[in-house]
């Protein structure tokens, strides 16, 4: 028996709601960035697996995109962080309410 | 052979899904990043199996090789000593349960009701197919894309700078 595409699919869906909850639940400023990178692995996954199966690969340069933009986001996200390290001495999301009323 | 083939995708799925778990269930954050590392190991040999093998390697260069880097970069130039218990993070767990079940059960309603086609022809090594694409036909997003990267460094580096009170 070969892995269906529903495997597929169903293991992404598994991985983006792990990231779902990761970004709900916690706190820390790093864990929700690593949550999203779950969530856009889930996304890739199912690109992926869409290719495949199609089988056309364009989906994978749309992977690849989405790459690029994670690498981009990481580095400004984790810029942010540290900033806001140095000012607050936290990374506890819910300290970090300036633009919150 | 095929038994085995089996075998190591189910590892590899268990082992993507549990890492998985571990980086958001995990109360120690040094213990996420790294266990957000097994996650990518186990994304990428699943891209082996659905025969993207550049994009398997790109997800290890990428995602192990830059992003996990940078993100534990920023677990130990943040966490201190007394900061790596996280604590309680309780107050919302039940009612995020609401939208996380809703968002999975529709998930995997969509999964279980839709047909799927999945019988499998054959592919070609994509390395070839994917660089023409990406000069050919996809060429303007693709400078895009190296703009964007631009960007996001000399942000990042703007941002990530120590300025001094006065000089900001």
């Amino acid at each position: 028996m070969k892995p269906t595409l529903e495997m597929y699919l169903i293991l992404s869906a598994v991985l983006f709601t792990i990231g779902v909850t990761g970004v709900l639940t916690r706190r820390n400023a790093l864990i929700i960035f690593m949550s999203v990178e779950l969530m856009l692995n889930a996304a890739n996954l199912t690109l992926v697996a869409y290719s495949r199966f199609l089988p056309d690969i364009s989906g994978q340069i749309f992977v690849f995109f989405v790459m690029a933009v994670a690498a981009a986001e990481v580095a400004v996200g984790l810029a942010i962080i540290v900033a806001i390290f140095r000012q607050k001495e936290s990374v506890d999301i819910d300290k970090v309410n300036l633009m919150k009323w | 052979m095929e038994i085995l083939q089996n075998i190591v995708f189910v590892f590899f799925v268990l082992l993507t899904v549990i890492s998985a778990g571990v980086v958001v269930f995990h109360k120690r954050i040094i213990y996420s990043a790294f266990a957000l590392l097994f996650t990518f190991f186990g994304v990428a040999a699943l891209y082996v199996y659905l025969a993207a093998d550049f994009l398997a390697a790109s997800q290890v260069l990428i995602y192990v090789g830059g992003i996990l880097t940078l993100i534990i970069f920023g677990v130990f130039l943040t966490a201190k000593i007394t900061t790596l218990e996280i604590p309680d993070e309780t107050h919302q767990r039940y009612i995020a349960l609401i939208p996380v079940a809703l968002l999975g059960v529709g998930l995997f309603w969509m999964i279980f009701s839709a047909p799927w086609d999945s019988t499998l022809r054959s592919v070609e090594p994509t390395t070839k197919p994917l660089g023409k694409l990406l000069l050919t036909e996809y060429l303007v997003p693709f400078e895009v894309a190296s703009m964007l990267l631009l960007a996001a460094l000399i942000g990042a580096m703007r941002l990530a700078r120590f300025y001094k009170k006065e000089e900001v």
